[in-house]
């Protein structure tokens, strides 16, 4: 097998330019030569992979010349299509690591060639860029080259070779926003037990799953003239015309349906039923107005309470169903409500 | 309470003539089993079938898995109210056959319904790919609603596993386990300067298919209780559920509860285990908050210091997990929970449908939603034909090749929120 063909970026410090008085050194590219923490990864990447070019860039220079000095470093990784992008590592160096993490994300994201760079998790750089390019966690200082290094060098030959990269503590590079199942030495039970122990003697412990920000939705103000309203009936119950035409799944949806109400006054067992995999269906299947309850609307609309009922509903399965695909579905069917002149929507659920 | 656990080990399961158990391998005459299933009306037919360790076998659809055990010292029978009388169990000598199970299966809902692979990636994720099954298909009388069909399941799969673990009440077991609690005042004078511990299992009670039942009694009507874990043991926990495979507690594992299981090996080292607390999951909110706050007053009532939280199904029950961790934890008892997630297919949502800061030590079994390819196997017990619609699958499920693309909420056991499973998440 062919060498895997790395591009190695550093900047002027640990290219032995000089501190900060000589920050301000424009990009440089060095083919074929090995500098300054590249000799270390040089020396862990063995046979297997080799540094073909290192780019130097001072740490205010790429910060104040950001667009041009990332043109210009893109052109030459393009040029020299590696393997792999290393940036770094950064430690807990700010200007340097957003630096890392700015052309790191660049050469993934316009060359669609694989980054990554290594960083303290304090370092600014760190939040900017985690969920963009894979950041190796590091100590703060070079202090912790050695470790640095090991931990790099292992991830870029996993990485480089297209071999499956396991959870973030596993790989040990900073969680990126996505959750990666793995197995664990321990199982949970064990785990949570440990965790207990620690937790009871006021130890150190690491949950394996930090609370999330929850988004809140305000309801809107009330409606005021309910006699005039077009009413519309959205439900993650599941309620589908007859046949589930749309493949509706019965659990973790991956698209809603649109589905006539025109002329219908009452749900029955002939025409609906519900593709929902979270309840026992007997009692939906039945009398789907017991979810989407269209007979009582239609009552409404016959004595005024309210003006009409919209003419159209939407369904999907809330069981199971990722926040995100019901954010979209909520989103687009919001879109649509306006668009057809709804005033008010009774959402339901199971 | 007390409690000794012989094991017995089988080592392989066989068809014959007559049904018994020597040198740890049980021959099972199927002409004896099926007047047991077939006592219940509902139920017009049953086969039975064996799926080994590594054999190409996919069982599906899975209902429950049970572990057939019998009680020969002390009082009671295994499955209190359900099967035996309503006698407080946990106390004497229970075998239980270890290595094996039982394995209800049939169509019941058509949807949370699960697949026990016995080989390849599926097999990976769940625990009943390690243990010799004894499955039974279980086919109802015509037009049999759903919840009929699921108790007379349920039903036989305990009678059936009754009667297999009667084979063994005069064997010698293999080895020999000892599980015990104390008295409140007996705890506190024998571990006077240890912590006290205890156990919050929170059991599927929402309704429609998704219940668990108490010596007998639909968990949904109590109100949190105390139980000693020796108990449940004995099967006084037992599963009527059909949620998500991946996160349902088949019966089994109520028995083996793990929690239970690596609490006692701290007792009297690292803490007191005093006892494990029953609530539901309930789905209407004054239940909810009822359950939590007595929960909270029983884990402070009896003096605790820390207690793990432990939950059974996803979404509705995540609010149940954090009002219970949010109100024991504002008494002072430190929580650690036990769950699992759904955060999508790519991983990027939130994983719980609720969420406190009080929640700050959580355990996870890993996100159900990842997508996982299983390979065409040569056997099926059970039938594929639901395979598209169980949650966890779609339409585009069963591929031409005879692979599946399901997500991992499809396999029995898969992501275990009492922590029987090694997978988990970051």
């Amino acid at each position: 097998m062919a060498k895997i063909k790395v591009v190695h970026y550093i900047n002027q410090f640990f290219a032995g330019i000089g501190g900060e008085e000589k920050a301000d050194t424009p990009a440089e590219l060095h083919k074929g030569e090995v500098i300054g923490p590249g000799t270390a990864f040089a020396a862990g990447f063995g046979d297997e992979a080799e540094i073909v070019a290192t780019i130097v860039c001072g740490d205010s220079y790429f910060n104040e010349n950001i667009d041009a000095a990332k043109a210009e470093i893109l052109g030459w990784v393009k040029d020299l299509a590696p393997d792999l992008f290393i940036a770094g590592p950064a430690f807990n160096a700010g200007r340097y690591g957003v630096a890392c993490g700015t052309i790191a994300a660049a050469v993934q994201e316009e060359l669609g060639i694989k980054s990554m760079t290594g960083m303290y998790v304090e370092n600014p750089g760190a939040d900017m860029y985690k969920d963009k390019t894979y950041i190796i966690q590091t100590k703060d200082s070079a202090a912790g080259m050695r470790d640095a290094v090991k931990k790099m060098t292992a991830f870029a030959l996993k990485y480089a070779k297209g071999e499956k990269i396991g959870a973030s503590c596993e790989d040990n590079y900073m969680n990126q926003g996505v959750r990666v199942n793995f197995f664990e030495k321990e199982r949970g039970s064990k785990r949570a037990v440990d965790m207990l122990i620690a937790k009871l003697n006021d130890k150190p412990f690491t949950t394996e799953y930090p609370m999330p920000d929850f988004d809140r939705v305000e309801p809107n103000p009330a409606v005021k003239d309910m006699a005039h309203a077009t009413i519309a009936l959205v439900t993650s119950g599941g309620i589908v015309p007859k046949g589930n035409p749309d493949h509706i799944e019965s659990s973790s949806a991956s698209k809603f349906g649109e589905y006539s109400l025109a002329g219908v006054t009452d749900l029955d067992a002939d025409t609906f039923e519900t593709a929902h995999g979270g309840y026992d269906p007997v009692y939906a299947n039945e009398d789907a107005d017991r979810v989407l309850p269209v007979d009582i609307m239609r009552d409404l609309e016959k004595e005024g309470v309210i003006g009409k009922l919209h003419e159209k509903y939407y369904a999907t399965v809330g069981n199971g169903t990722a926040v995100a695909s019901a954010k979209k579905y909520g989103a687009e069917i919001g879109k649509r409500l306006v668009a057809d002149g709804v005033d008010a929507v009774i959402l339901t659920s199971t | 309470m007390r409690l000794e656990i012989g094991k017995i080990n089988i080592t392989d399961i066989r068809f014959a003539d007559s049904s018994k158990i020597e040198k740890g391998v049980l021959y099972v005459n199927p002409d004896d089993l099926k007047p047991v299933v077939l006592e219940d009306e509902h139920l017009k037919d049953v086969t039975f079938d064996i799926a080994k360790p590594g054999e190409s076998v996919r069982i599906t659809p899975v209902k429950d898995v049970i572990e057939p055990r019998v009680k020969v010292e002390g009082k009671g029978g295994v499955f209190p109210g359900m099967i035996a009388k309503v006698d407080t169990v946990g106390s004497g000598k229970t075998l239980a056959l270890k290595g094996m199970a039982v394995v209800t299966a049939g169509k019941i809902v058509g949807f949370q319904e699960g697949i026990i692979d016995m080989t390849g990636p599926g097999a990976e994720y769940t625990p009943f790919s390690k243990t010799l099954n004894l499955v039974m298909v279980c086919e109802p009388v015509e037009d049999l609603k759903q919840h009929d069909y699921e108790k007379a399941v349920r039903m036989a799969g305990f009678r059936v596993a009754t009667k297999i673990g009667e084979l063994a009440k005069d064997l010698q077991a293999d080895e020999t386990c000892v599980y015990e609690t104390c008295g409140i005042k007996e705890g506190i004078e024998k571990y006077p300067d240890l912590p006290r511990v205890g156990y919050v299992s929170m059991l599927q009670t929402q309704g429609l298919l998704h219940d668990t039942y108490v010596y007998g009694v639909d968990a949904k009507q109590i109100i949190p209780t105390i139980i000693s874990p020796t108990e449940v043991m004995d099967g006084a926990i037992v599963s009527g559920n059909c949620v998500s495979a991946c996160d349902k507690n088949p019966t089994y594992i109520h028995q083996n509860n793990p929690v239970v299981e690596d609490m006692f090996a701290e007792h009297g080292k690292s803490f007191n285990f005093v006892c494990q607390i029953i609530t539901n999951e309930n789905v209407y909110l004054a239940d909810k908050e009822r359950s939590s706050n007595m929960t909270a007053k029983l884990c402070k009532m009896l003096d605790l210091d820390a207690v793990i939280v432990t939950q059974e199904g996803f979404g509705n029950p995540d609010t149940d997990l954090i009002m219970n961790c949010k109100k024991i934890e504002a008494e002072g008892v430190k929580t650690v929970i036990v769950t699992d997630e759904y955060a999508g297919r790519d991983g990027k949502s939130q994983s719980l449908a609720d969420a406190d800061p009080a929640a700050d030590a959580v355990v996870t079994g890993g996100n159900a939603n990842e997508v996982i390819i299983l390979p065409k196997l040569d056997k099926v017990i059970g039938m594929l034909d639901y395979v598209n619609v169980i949650a966890g699958a779609s339409d585009k499920t069963l591929r031409e090749d005879g692979t599946l693309e399901v997500e991992i909420q499809v396999i029995t056991g898969a992501t275990n929120e009492m922590g029987f499973g090694y997978l988990s998440a970051r």
